[in-house]
């Protein structure tokens, strides 16, 4: 939405008096409006900063223990990350449009889209349901039953590989996605919500604040997603 | 100005204390006011139950045996001690009590931009604060506040679990305040409020806020990681599983260095505006002070490893923190000097609150001085977790924020309560802190330095003189504390009804009664002045003689 367009919009209801969705210690929509999306953008610098630190403990111990990691990724499955970060990309694209429909006052096709990213948010997740009944299969879940064999590389030489350092791999690879789907669910009841408050009409093109400020959310952890998935997939697989 | 001032007598009789009287119009405010006090008491009640088990430190510490406790308990009693009075006290308490109450009305607002989050935040905290105490009372834990691997995470037995997850869960709470108070900054100020008419107290609450939201997510993810590998046996910290402990402690001190800076810099703020006040006159340099707030923020994030010096680091690295930790001691230092500047052929009313601004700038300039001491590689080495180290962060984090928290209270104890405090008694409470403090902790830094380490329950006799000395002091610190306590509790009752603003105050916060109404201001304020324009403020009569007879 453009800026000149939502101050006209905030000027008319100004001149009404009477937006329901105004609270009483702000000014005017406008103020409500950009209060909510400065927070927005602030809870998700505290997102990367929570993130980061996972991010940073994989990064030093890839340098300390490169060929433990690159083995374990070895062991992660492209198709399934890649169907997963395809499905992940649409429903960022579902996200944006159920922000362009809740702008033009749409209100069925905003509920459509919300429950679009809903069910693309779960396919994700059962995907991902898959990806971790697979590690149990193999005994790569970090613990008591954990095991590893060693690595080989393209020319079928094997390297020896330390299981206790492809544990590691595998406590960050579940650390780092496990926080990440956690993300997820939290996501899908969200856009559940929105859902079916949309399907009530609470949301106008004058208020929509928060299908965009959720939209925002949803787009970080899909960038999240996006960085995952060549850290833990795709680097260091063939070396 | 003083036209804007509004007249006493046309105080509304409603205000935001005796708008409902029932208890969920206090459980489910959103009112900025209220949550401060639900905050007040909460903090208080950790204050006194922290300085319960740094009385039973020194109780243990009055004679060379450990004949009080066994070591194991004392090592969790230094524990309770340090992660009380530090996540559930000194962070929280500037920011949560003074910063809620004084932001919207410092900026001409009717609350702060999310009122519901507020109130959640108060809520974590009442949670962790919960979690923490039944951990406390099954058994409490002992690995020193810092939660050290591999120690927290495969030698001790106690519950760190939920000691983590009290923490934790106390992070979120303040990383909520501080967005909270950034959002309400940027977007609800009065008209006119501009960003070099802000009072410093705001730009230091600003900064602190940045630190919160910046650093306290990273304390949170390290603190679940500790967790994770306690439950599931995982390497993440353990070097026998190619972890590394030294990645704790990076992790650990990148939030928990800055934290120092949530609790020293809105003290800092505090004690701004007492000296302008009391000071009568416009901060000298108001801009370097202003600025130098976000400069500490900054610089705070670049200096963590000089915790690590003797961790294992390399010297390199070590020389690079040691210089950035020189390098965060200018910003401190404009402020002090600042200060200092403004007192100049000021005319200075000796205040109870400008006791303490005067206690801050003493006690923080010896806190700070001795950083610069533990900056130094060398002597680093030499007393490196020795009673030293103890004395300089206590001068810091008790002699700095307390007396500024304190001084801020009695400032504003008129606005927040609508009465004045007993002068006299609350004189005698400034020296005794005063004195008290000194007496605790400056044997501590000649015991570090002549080698007593820090965390032991016995030490050899030669100890005993400095630390029977230590111990006296701190029973004077006590009721120096306990003081104020009682005489604001009496104050509510007998104290006499004070004006909007007896100080004869600059800010838009004395613009308005006291109490003031639930949404702060009859009408929104338009600012056309400077902040701390003392020179058109009439001074009361009452600053030249006691305030309160």
């Amino acid at each position: 939405m453009s800026a000149s367009h939502a101050t006209t919009q905030v000027a008319t209801l100004d001149h009404e008096g009477h937006n329901p969705a105004l609270l009483h210690h702000f000014v005017d929509a406008q103020q409500q409006k950009n209060a909510a999306s400065l927070g927005m953008w602030l809870f998700l610098v505290t997102e990367i900063m929570f993130f980061g630190g996972m991010f940073c403990a994989y990064l030093i111990y890839r340098l300390q223990h490169f060929n433990a990691f690159a083995a374990g990724s070895q062991q992660l499955s492209i198709t399934m990350g890649a169907i997963n970060t395809a499905v992940l990309i649409v429903s960022s694209v579902t996200v944006v449009l159920a922000v362009k429909a809740a702008e033009s006052g749409k209100r069925k096709l905003l509920t459509g889209y919300l429950v679009v990213t809903v069910l693309l948010g779960m396919t994700f997740l059962v995907i991902k349901g898959f990806e971790y009944k697979e590690k149990f299969e193999k005994h790569h879940v970090p613990g008591a039953t954990f095991s590893f064999t060693d690595k080989f590389d393209d020319n079928g030489q094997q390297i020896p590989v330390n299981p206790k350092e492809a544990e590691l791999f595998f406590s960050l690879y579940f650390a780092m996605t496990g926080m990440h789907a956690l993300h997820m669910i939290i996501g899908c009841g969200l856009f559940g919500t929105l859902a079916v408050l949309s399907w009530k009409g609470h949301y106008t093109p004058n208020y929509f604040t928060p299908i965009e400020n959720a939209g925002l959310y949803w787009h970080l952890v899909d960038i999240i997603w996006i960085y995952l998935f060549p850290l833990l997939y795709l680097i260091s697989r063939h070396s | 100005m003083a036209s804007a001032v509004i007249p006493a007598t046309q105080a509304p009789k409603l205000n935001y204390l005796n708008n409902g009287h029932s208890l969920k119009s206090w459980l489910l405010t959103t009112d900025h006011k209220r949550i401060s006090l639900l905050y007040l008491v909460s903090v208080t009640i950790f204050f006194f139950l922290g300085g319960f088990f740094a009385m039973l430190i020194r109780l243990e510490l009055l004679t060379p045996q450990g004949d009080l406790m066994q070591a194991d308990t004392y090592n969790k009693v230094f524990t309770m001690h340090g992660m009380i009075m530090v996540f559930f006290f000194l962070i929280p308490v500037v920011p949560a009590v003074l910063g809620n109450f004084l932001v919207p009305l410092m900026i001409g607002a009717k609350d702060l931009a999310f009122p519901r989050i507020n109130l959640l935040s108060w809520y974590l905290y009442i949670i962790a604060g919960t979690l923490f105490l039944h951990c406390m009372l099954t058994g409490g834990v002992d690995t020193g506040w810092t939660f050290y691997t591999p120690y927290s995470t495969v030698g001790s037995n106690t519950n760190v679990i939920e000691a983590g997850l009290a923490v934790f869960i106390a992070g979120f709470s303040s990383i909520f305040t501080g967005l909270n108070f950034i959002v309400t900054i940027h977007r609800m100020r009065a008209p006119g409020m501009t960003w070099d008419r802000l009072p410093l107290f705001l730009w230091s609450m600003y900064a602190t806020s940045l630190i919160m939201i910046l650093g306290t997510p990273v304390v949170a993810i390290t603190i679940v990681l500790v967790a994770v590998e306690r439950l599931f046996h995982l390497g993440i910290f353990d070097p026998h599983l190619g972890g590394d402990p030294l990645l704790f402690q990076h992790l650990f001190w990148f939030y928990s260095h800055p934290a120092v800076y949530i609790m020293i810099l809105p003290s800092m703020g505090v004690v701004s505006e007492l000296i302008a006040c009391f000071a009568r006159k416009r901060i000298f340099g108001y801009k370097f002070v202003a600025l130098s707030s976000v400069a500490i923020a900054v610089l705070g994030f670049l200096v963590w490893a000089h915790h690590m010096f003797v961790a294992g680091i390399s010297l390199y690295a070590a020389m690079i923190f040691s210089f950035l930790t020189f390098f965060i001691g200018v910003p401190s230092a404009v402020k002090v000097f600042n200060w200092t500047a403004t007192l100049y052929k000021a005319s200075i009313s000796y205040t109870t609150p400008m006791l303490y601004a005067f206690g801050f700038i003493g006690l923080f300039t010896i806190g700070g001085l001795t950083g610069l001491f533990l900056a130094t590689l060398g002597i680093d080495v030499h007393v490196t977790d020795t009673y030293f180290v103890v004395a300089h962060f206590h001068y810091v984090m008790v002699g700095g924020v307390l007396m500024g928290y304190l001084g801020g209270m009695h400032f504003w104890w008129p606005k927040i309560s609508g009465r004045m405090y007993p002068e006299a008694w609350a004189k005698l409470s400034a020296l005794l802190v005063f004195v008290g403090f000194n007496l605790t902790f400056f044997p501590q830094f000649i015991l570090g330095y002549v080698g007593m380490p820090r965390r032991y329950w016995q030490y050899p006799p030669e100890f005993q003189v400095l630390n029977v000395l230590s111990t006296a002091g701190a029973s004077v610190l006590a009721v120096g504390y306990l003081l104020p306590m009682i005489y604001f509790l009496w104050s509510l009752r007998y104290g006499p009804i004070a004006s909007a603003n007896p100080w004869g105050a600059a800010g838009l916060e004395w613009q308005t009664t006291s109490p003031p109404p639930t949404f702060n201001f009859e009408e929104t304020p338009v600012v056309t002045w400077e902040a701390y324009n003392y020179e058109d403020i009439p001074m009361p009569k009452e600053l030249e003689a006691p305030v309160a007879r």
